[in-house]
């Protein structure tokens, strides 16, 4: 990253060009439905963001849920109360979660290590609890926030008269469910990936990962590190946020259950399996998840028996009854194992396995050739 | 308190539990000078510079730099203020590059405490970097400038730690054993490069255990045994002195 030469410019058509053309080279692997294209472009920024806490200074929240959360309700409360259209509804969302990120970055990174992990996972298990009851006014309990055909939106209602059933969300006319919904993600997951990218080659960036690396020396050094990371944690926030806001757009509902430490938890899952501290780690382990859950989740017994059929009866039943602990709403055992699996063969996640085809192909060499920011401390 | 001095420690009281690190400690650091503090191990030297830097805070007594009390003061305000230290086990950003290591601190010098541009690109920091450079290369470094600081010998961390402590062109460089691990050769350099310094004005105060080093550094030398400085003066003032002799050759153990 330290070469003259400007590579933004390229760096940013190539990633624009993955990421638009999704529909296409996803088609092999089955995922190209909008649906699940979403999933892929949010959760994407929603890791991203996350990385440029953890991977960058190294603080592990375990609360990042909680922001994805109040994106979602901001929005979907935008569109109660305002209009359909979606940029607004981004906007209260990536707001509100910053505020909210100020004020428990704020409080939490007054401890680090897994004082500071406990404390944010405190703060959204605190979130989540309210959500639930002092906050029912605003988030409806376990209902969740939902449309009704009640609703004000002011501004709507003031250019036209409201039609019968509930509106769509949209982009200036554009309904923004299916393939537009899942185009408009990718552009805010093309402006993220450039925002980060500037973060990690700045001065800034550069400081934060001083932070990871030696914050006693930092001190010394003459630098401030409390408003250098609650930077990063709200700038992270606001990327959660953002996300929450993209679920709610794509789909107009917000249920508490989004801000759950499991929720939480997946996004340090995502990072890590993609590898912490790189640019495109993150997003990676993302789409690994999203893409598993979605195979895993949707088996059943039935599918099981139809594809272990081909064994005798007996160990056909051995066989279903074994794989269909892994499967359906135990797929998170899966998870657990494939976690497992990449923590100890690649501790540095997929960029790591991919550094490692590099290098065996320029022979030895390479490795160099990515835009992304290797952090593990060396090999 | 003499006119010109840049670091004056008044009667510094510090203890841990029963061990009195410090007591009645008085130093006066004149401007441009080069001050060495000698003493046996555990003596309090390097709590000495603890204090100076705020990572400890002293029972009674003040800290003075530049006429300032850091009775305050955070560590990164008073490195603000224009005290940088190398430390006695290496403070390096050990998973970073030696230009990023170096680079750090420079910006901190240049850009204070807090600075957020998160848009700013580091390619065009093309000044900081010549600076950077030209830095790593005065501490013989510059060729490994793109590998990792864990990779260095320790000899070499300690090189690369002084590099970050002269790019912040601090008033005060505090030095806690800046040759200890080096090789006989390195060990000249580095005295070389402290010389070239002191030349440009800078005041150290140095702890070292290598006469051969303090000798050809120091105008003055304070001795510090069981935290009390027992003799302060002219490297030939204390070669005489015999309370000295007496603190290296039985007193102390
Ligand atoms: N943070 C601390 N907590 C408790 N005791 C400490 C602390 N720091 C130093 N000490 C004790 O204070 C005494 C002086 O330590 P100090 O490190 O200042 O000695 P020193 O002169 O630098 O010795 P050396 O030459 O071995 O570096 C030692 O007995 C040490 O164990
Ligand atoms: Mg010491």
């Amino acid at each position: 990253m330290k070469q003259m030469l400007n590579r933004e410019p390229f760096a940013l058509a190539a990633f624009s060009l993955v990421i638009l053309l999704m529909p296409i080279w996803l088609t092999p692997f089955g995922a190209n439905y909008p649906d699940l294209l979403q999933k892929f472009a949010i959760f994407a920024i929603f890791a991203m963001g996350f990385n440029i806490l953890f991977g960058l200074t190294g603080y592990l929240s375990f609360g990042h849920a909680a922001f994805l959360g109040v994106g979602s309700y901001a929005a979907v409360w935008s569109f109660k109360l305002f209009t359909m259209n979606v940029l607004p509804a981004i906007v209260f969302g990536v707001a509100f979660a910053g505020i909210f990120a100020l004020a428990i970055g704020y409080v939490s990174l007054r401890r680090s290590g897994i004082y500071f992990s406990i404390l944010t996972l405190a703060f959204a298990q605190m979130s989540y609890n309210l959500a639930y009851s002092v906050l029912t006014p605003i988030t409806n309990g376990e209902t969740g926030l939902q449309l009704t055909l009640q609703d004000p939106r002011i501004i709507d209602n003031a250019f036209s008269t409201p039609g019968a059933g509930l509106p769509e969300t949209n982009l200036f006319g554009i309904d923004m469910s299916g393939y537009p919904g899942f185009y408009f993600c990718a552009v805010v997951l093309i402006i993220c990936f450039f925002i980060t990218r500037r973060i990690f080659n700045s001065p800034f960036g550069l400081t934060l990962r001083g932070v990871k690396s030696n914050q006693n020396r930092m001190g010394y050094t003459g630098i401030n590190t409390r408003p250098y990371t609650l930077a990063a944690f709200v700038i992270s926030g606001m990327f959660a946020g953002l996300a929450g806001s993209l679920l709610a757009v794509t789909d107009p509902l917000a249920g508490a259950e989004r801000m759950q430490w499991t929720a939480s938890g997946e996004v340090v899952l995502m990072t890590i399996l993609g590898g912490v501290g790189t640019l495109v780690g993150p997003m990676l382990g993302a789409w690994l998840i999203k893409y598993l859950e979605n195979i895993f989740s949707s088996f059943n017994e039935n599918t099981l028996e139809h594809f272990f059929s081909f064994l005798p009866e007996g160990l056909q039943a051995i066989a279903v009854d074994v794989s269909s602990l892994f499967v359906g709403e135990g797929w998170h055992l899966t998870l657990g194992v494939l976690f497992m699996l990449i923590v100890i063969f690649l501790p540095g996640g997929l960029m790591e396995g991919w550094r490692r085809l590099l290098r065996r192909f320029s022979g030895g060499g390479g490795g160099k050739s990515e835009p992304a920011v290797a952090v593990q401390p060396a090999e | 308190m003499v006119a010109n001095s840049v670091l004056h420690v008044a009667d510094v009281h510090k203890s841990f539990g029963g061990l009195k690190a410090l007591s009645d400690v008085d130093l006066n650091v004149e401007e441009g000078t080069t001050h060495a503090i000698i003493g046996p191990n555990g003596a309090g030297k390097s709590t000495l510079l603890n204090v100076c830097v705020g990572r400890i805070r002293p029972d009674s007594g003040h800290v003075v730099f530049n006429g300032e009390v850091l009775d305050n003061h955070t560590p990164f305000e008073i490195n603000q203020l224009g005290v940088s230290r190398v430390f006695q086990t290496p403070e390096i950003f050990s998973d970073l590059t030696l230009l990023d290591n170096v680079m750090i601190p420079a910006f901190a010098s240049r850009d204070g405490a807090f600075s957020l541009r998160p848009f700013s690109k580091l390619r065009h920091e093309a000044a900081i970097r010549e600076e950077a450079e030209k830095t790593l290369a005065d501490v013989g470094l510059e060729v490994m400038k793109d590998r990792e600081a864990a990779s260095l010998s320790r000899g070499d961390k300690r090189r690369l730690e002084l590099a970050m402590c002269l790019i912040q062109h601090p008033k005060l460089l505090l030095l806690d054993e800046p040759t200890a691990g080096m090789s006989r050769h390195d060990t000249n350099r580095t005295v070389d490069l402290l010389k070239t310094i002191k030349e440009r004005g800078m005041t150290k105060v140095i702890i070292e255990h290598d006469m051969h080093v303090v000798f050809s550094l120091a105008d003055k030398i304070s001795v510090l045994a069981q935290g009390r400085i027992i003799a302060s003066g002219t490297p030939d003032e204390i070669k005489g002195n015999p309370k000295v002799q007496e603190a290296y050759l039985g007193g102390a153990h």
